[in-house]
């Protein structure tokens, strides 16, 4: 199973690490990325895999939140489903 | 694998333009609850319905979370009260709502509906107690919502039934007053009800359906305005195309979330409900739709065309995207819960008599409509005539929930809070149709219904 992390904010030093080190807490490989920085907005994707994950999806997610709170940047983090069933036939 | 387009694309459907599962509504059969003795049927329906859903809003919340999408409500729909009435030996009728109440309260859900009587044909037994006993029912609680079914294509228009009902809406608004007659807000009088809507107020389980099922309506009309709004120059051929695939697209989300939702809570998946269903956000109105295509308000002429186009490609969209499709499916217009509709009914630009016409190309009918409080109940009667006249010739459901706003005059304001809103009381035209009214009767099933 994988899930697609999204991180949209204004850029700054160290975010693809802080989102990278809350994945490796939880045992979360990331399997591939995307990023880019146009007009200083950072918009990073990240597929990653969770079958591993050594918590549950909630808590994985709601980390992700507070470390979005805490630097001002949106991070969501969705099931892959939701973008297979949503774009693919 | 993914197109970083597409996830953008989601991501932006639910963060900005308010992409949402409106509903997941659990529908329950209470038929083994039927007891002669009420208060050993309430015992029943309570033990029923808290262990059937105990896990409803767990379940839809752990889903939330899962695909990252908002489900704004989790609801039940159950079998006609009526049918359980029919079966006791007394008129207090009304201890069915209390313990509806409190098992609404007991699992967390944020409507019960099936407070209702299917009287399309002629009064059963437990009919007219559960329709004299919804003023009260609907004074004493907060989350049940009241239906009667008054026509259908097949049965015609019971018109003793739609006499009835002018008065209960009144005293249903009278019993309410001192809460902004929200009472009226939670009961609507339906033509052709579908049995498994999942939508309130006029949701409840009908006697067709399985012992439990999961029935899931999406939302979505900020999505559809925000993809027409960034495609400039598109002819009405091209509008039409675009509707559908966004429509397809939230769809998906829907029926994603209502698989999903039945196979955790291990009930089969009834069906999805393709509708636009607005709330008074800004962002989230189907009236702005309407203005989008190119009407200066929602109300000018032209908008009963427009509306029919958005109905028609949205339910076409939607259908290709759900294994099992049913419920209302089409476009919602209630006048309150709609920002972009309680503007143009501010300004005059929308009357009730354009939103009469809309009604015969959309979802629903005449829907959340603040009337002055003096009006006659038999006008209210002959209001729901009219609506279920036009559901019963077009073979589609029609409904008024009309609020009549007790103390308050044409342009005074109701405040609801919350999903219903809140908006101006809107000029009904008043002359009399109390003889009509009066004479009573059925309207005999139309031509249509002989399709045999």
């Amino acid at each position: 199973m994988r899930a697609v992390l999204t991180v949209i904010g204004k850029d700054a030093v160290g975010i693809l690490a802080k989102v990278s080190a809350k994945c490796a807490e939880c045992n979360v490989n990331v399997v591939e990325v995307t990023q880019s920085v146009l007009q200083d907005i950072f918009c990073m994707i990240m597929i990653c895999d969770i079958d591993k994950i050594s918590t549950s999806f909630d808590d994985f997610s709601e980390k992700l939140d507070t470390l979005g709170k805490e630097e001002n940047l949106s991070v969501r983090v969705m099931h892959e489903d939701i973008f297979n069933s949503m774009h693919r036939i | 694998m993914f197109n970083t387009h597409d996830i953008l694309e989601t991501i932006t459907m639910i963060q900005d333009e308010n992409l949402d599962i409106r509903t997941v509504t659990m529908g329950i059969s209470l038929l083994d609850c039927i007891d002669s003795d009420i208060d050993k049927a309430c015992q029943k329906v309570y033990e029923k319905i808290t262990r059937t859903a105990k896990d409803l809003v767990p379940v839809c919340n752990k889903i939330e979370h899962k695909y990252g999408i908002p489900i704004i409500n989790k609801r039940i729909a159950v079998t006609p009260i009526a049918m359980l009435a029919a079966a006791c030996q007394t008129s207090k009728i009304v201890k069915f709502a209390v313990t509806l109440e409190k098992a609404a309260r007991a699992v967390g859900v944020n409507f019960i509906g099936g407070y209702s009587a299917l009287v399309q044909k002629g009064f059963a037994a437990g009919d007219y107690a559960l329709i004299e006993s919804i003023p009260e029912a609907l004074s004493i609680t907060d989350h049940i919502c009241a239906s009667v079914n008054v026509g259908s294509t097949k049965a015609g228009i019971n018109m003793d039934a739609v006499s009835m009902m002018g008065k209960i809406v009144k005293q249903t608004a009278e019993a309410t007053k001192d809460r902004q007659c929200i009472g009226a807000a939670k009961l609507v009088v339906l033509c052709n009800a579908p049995e498994d809507n999942p939508f309130m107020a006029g949701a409840f389980h009908g006697v067709g359906e399985p012992d439990c099922v999961i029935n899931v309506g999406v939302s979505g009309p900020g999505v559809v305005r925000a993809a027409l709004a960034k495609s400039e120059g598109l002819d009405l051929t091209g509008v039409a195309e675009l509707i559908k695939r966004t429509a397809f697209k939230i769809t998906r989300v829907g029926q994603l979330v209502a698989k999903e939702a039945a196979s955790e809570l291990g009930v089969p998946f009834g069906i999805v409900d393709l509708s636009l269903a607005p709330t008074p956000a800004v962002g989230d109105s189907v009236a702005h739709i309407l203005e989008e295509i190119g009407l200066e308000k929602c109300g000018a002429c032209g908008t009963t065309a427009t509306l029919a186009m958005l109905n028609d490609a949205v339910k076409k969209g939607g259908v290709m995207a759900s294994s099992k499709v049913g419920g209302l499916s089409g476009a919602f217009i209630p006048v309150t819960e709609d920002a972009g509709m309680i503007d143009a009914a501010r300004c005059g630009a929308l009357k009730i008599e354009k939103l009469e016409a809309m009604t015969a190309v959309c979802s629903v009918g005449l829907d959340m409509i603040n009337i002055p409080g003096d009006t006659p109940a038999e006008v209210i009667s002959a209001l729901i005539a009219d609506e279920a006249a036009i559901g019963m010739v077009n073979s589609k459901t029609t409904a008024v929930r009309v609020i009549p706003a007790i103390g308050c005059s044409v342009g005074d304001e109701l405040d609801f809070g919350g999903l219903l809103g809140g908006g101006p009381v809107m000029e009904i035209n008043t002359y009399s149709p109390a003889k009509f009214i009066h004479r009573g009767g059925q309207i005999p099933a139309p031509i249509q219904s002989l399709k045999n």
